[in-house]
């Protein structure tokens, strides 16, 4: 659930070139690009084309929002991550944190903007470092800060371990006594640890067992609601991506193909590379699996040193290679841009059409969506507003109240 | 032809037509810290043309269960015993020239990480052609003429130049492809997956499922599949089998336990997955806690300690007794709850969480 400006149907209407973006936005990033530099090979270097790992993305990010950025290996997305927190140094583009120009920014600004915006990374094993204890790891960002928590570092490290679900007493261990989970658990400790308002999770589930991997998601749901805490997350599980994020951009070869709320995408999907993703998941439903499509993309994903002209994806589209010559020029001559094809829905291709077959989500209901967005918009701005019985929202065929037992969850038992 | 797969703690006699049987499999590593007990009595049946998929998560014994079909643990501290019948031979007991003949040709395996399984310094082609001519008496350019082929056969545009390129100048698809031919370069009767599309993506992982469900339809050879992830087994898989510590918990045809599954680790696989194909749950059921040690596994059923439904039982017999199997039935279930009972609360509770 996003924001009522971004649902309301006349502002999204309106001249947005940057996949619905706002200036309210808590982060807004616009047409961000990350290229690699490349030598040639040999004993005399030269300058080579560069590799396009991120070309031109755009998107914003909301207080309390998640937004989940899809895609395949290779695709960008984890770059798009580390250079919207400038951990990498953005080639071009502009990064724009609560209204405030902080591109490029170094020392002590940057040191401070650190407070702000925070990043959980995938690998749980590599990211905390085997020589310092739990302890140290945990209070780093106070004392890197110079920030002096009521209670004392040590009384603040330990409350954090246990709001993360860690025994705080074991704070004097070291990373190689814990399990994966557990030390996912103590890389997002690190990460709330300042009270954030933007964390990136760079596939922060993908290395865990799937028993454990819900407990982390469910984990990162509840300090999202308690803290306010906005996400940006990066994976490339569409099921969980379906289940953590209120809306979601997919990427291809370093740009967004696709960008819209969350339950638009998965039930209404209009990018065909959007349309493979969601047909190539696999379902845990041995009888589904025969009434669906799968859409097989042929070859490999192009090099982004030299990206297929025009549409990055016309090599692989299965569209592309149905349309007549005519069309086919287009896609190989003309760059698509992100256009709002549906209202809130944004799309890079030139010739996008929805298609619900391939979705695999079940939508038995196939309200008409400008009246969803109607509905949408006049629900609270609050977060997960229409989760509560009650809320406008739910009138707008929320597929997780109406098929969810309320009794069953415990979130919402929860005063 | 039918599957027939029990999990007992007896040694039943195989049927004729399970051409692997597994019986009593135990796989022990003594360790500095104890024994640590990886697969703890294994038994089960796999017939020609069927797939198998064996899920479970990590430490639950399933990749060293493939391993020892494979005779992978020879030369090392495990400790292996009970039988692995392959068609008439025991696996554990037979002479290493003879396991060297059976490797590979009639057993062929497919790593997780096609990369590391790869050598580096050899070319794709000189890989395969190595693993032919160690099973058939034939000249290089007949073998390289054979991997060309099977290159074509399993995806690989442009066999004739790639068969000479190195695993490096390969995508991950294609690695895995590659690793695919040469498993299946030898026509093996037995094929081995070990989680084969882990570490690619969606798209690819679709692409290498389908090639394996044709594959297999083509040769007729019986697959296990070994994987953490219920969508891909809910794809290729005729039977399912679940394990957890070392031990199988459950196991069914594949509909049987996606439908009407009873054990409660099962349960919490099925629920802890957000899935596409499923309303969207505003919360996810986890399992609490962690697998346990396989040094001290927890005393009477291995799963007590993170089961919920352990008060279902009366006299906390979880934690004191170990539960039977009923071997002959077609749905063996390691669980002391009622069947009336477990059947009741999937219906009940587990469903509505999925």
């Amino acid at each position: 659930m996003s924001t009522a400006a971004e649902q309301d149907g006349s502002n999204v209407a309106g001249h947005e070139p940057f996949g619905g973006a706002r200036e309210s936005a808590l982060l807004r990033v616009e047409n961000l690009k990350k290229h690699f530099p490349m030598t040639t090979k040999g004993l005399i270097r030269r300058p080579a084309p560069p590799v396009r790992a991120v070309d031109g993305v755009s998107f914003t990010v909301d207080r309390g929002e998640t937004l989940g950025l899809v895609g395949e290996s290779g695709c960008g997305k984890s770059t798009v991550g580390r250079t919207a927190l400038q951990l990498l140094k953005p080639t071009d583009g502009k990064i724009f944190f609560d209204g405030r120009d902080v591109t490029g920014v170094s020392g002590k600004d940057n040191l401070l903007l650190r407070r702000d915006m925070q990043m959980v990374f995938q690998d749980p094993y590599g990211s905390l470092n085997p020589r310092h204890s739990i302890g140290t790891i945990v209070g780093a960002p106070f004392d890197i800060q110079g920030v002096n928590p009521p209670g004392g570092v040590k009384k603040t490290v330990q409350d954090l371990m246990e709001r993360v679900g860690l025994n705080p007493e074991h704070y004097n261990r070291y990373p190689h006594e814990f399990s994966g989970g557990q030390r996912q658990r103590i890389g997002i400790a690190r990460a709330i640890a300042l009270r954030p308002k933007v964390i990136v999770c760079d596939e922060p589930v993908s290395a865990l067992d799937v028993s454990i991997q819900a407990q982390v998601v469910n984990l990162l749901e509840d300090l999202q609601n308690e803290f306010g805490l906005a996400y940006v997350f990066v994976a490339h599980d569409l099921s969980v991506v379906r289940h953590i994020s209120d809306r979601v951009a997919v990427m291809y070869l370093g740009k967004i193909m696709e960008v819209a709320e969350r339950d638009t995408l998965y039930a209404r999907p209009m990018h065909p590379y959007t349309h493979a993703l969601m047909s190539a998941v696999p379902i845990p439903d041995p009888a589904k699996k025969a009434g669906r499509e799968r859409i097989l993309l042929h070859g490999d994903l192009p090099s982004p040193i030299n990206p297929p002209s025009g549409c990055v994806f016309h090599t692989r589209c299965p569209k592309f290679a149905v349309l007549p010559e005519s069309d086919k020029q287009r896609c190989t001559g003309e760059v698509p841009v992100l256009e709002e094809k549906q209202p809130g829905q944004f799309v890079a291709c030139h010739f996008a059409e929805v298609r619900s077959d391939v979705a695999a989500a079940v939508d038995s209901d196939h309200h008409d969506l400008n009246q969803r967005t109607a509905a949408m918009a006049s629900a609270q701005p609050q977060r997960r507003s229409v989760s509560e019985p009650g809320a406008p929202g739910q009138t707008s065929g929320d597929l997780s109240i109406v098929n969810t037992p309320a009794d069953l969850d415990p979130r919402r038992a929860r005063p | 032809m039918t599957l027939s797969l029990d999990v007992t703690d007896r040694s039943p006699v195989a049927p004729a037509d399970a051409f692997l049987s597994v019986e009593d499999l135990k796989v022990h590593f003594p360790t500095e810290d104890g024994l640590v007990k990886a697969v703890d009595g294994l038994t089960f049946q796999l017939a020609k043309g069927r797939t198998l998929g064996i899920v479970g998560e990590s430490g639950s014994g399933k990749s060293v269960t493939s391993q020892a079909i494979m005779g992978l643990h020879r030369g090392t501290r495990a400790q292996v015993t009970g039988r692995i019948m392959f068609d008439g031979e025991d696996l554990v007991s037979v002479s290493n020239r003879r396991l060297r003949q059976l490797r590979g040709s009639a057993i062929a395996m497919i790593f997780q990480d096609p990369l590391s399984a790869l050598h580096p310094y050899y070319t794709i082609g000189n890989q395969i052609v190595e693993g032919y001519r160690v099973h058939h008496d034939v000249k290089k350019s007949a073998a390289r003429t054979r991997v060309i082929e099977m290159l074509d056969r399993v995806g690989i545009p442009n066999p004739q130049q790639r068969i000479d390129q190195y695993p490096h100048e390969f995508s991950g698809g294609m690695r895995q492809r590659a690793m695919i031919a040469m498993a299946l370069v030898n026509d093996p009767k037995l094929l081995i997956a070990d989680e084969p599309t882990t570490a690619l993506d969606v798209t690819v992982q679709a692409q290498i499922l389908q090639l394996l469900k044709d594959l297999q339809s083509e040769f007729g050879s019986a697959i296990i599949i070994i994987t953490h992830d219920l969508g891909v087994v809910a794809e290729v898989a005729d039977d399912i089998m679940v394990m957890y510590a070392g031990q199988v918990v459950e196991r069914a045809e594949v509909n049987e336990l996606f439908y009407s599954p009873e054990h409660p680790y099962t349960w919490g696989l099925l629920s802890s997955m957000p899935r596409m194909d499923e309303a969207r749950q505003d919360r996810l059921f986890p399992i609490k806690g962690s697998p346990p040690s396989l040094i001290n596994p927890p005393s009477g059923c291995v799963f007590h300690t993170r089961c919920e439904f352990r008060p279902e039982v009366a006299g906390d017999a979880c934690r004191t007794e170990v539960p039977r199997f009923d071997a002959d039935s077609p749905h063996p279930v390691r669980c002391h709850i009622d069947p009336a009972r477990r059947r009741e609360l999937f219906r009940s509770t587990i469903s509505a969480r999925l």
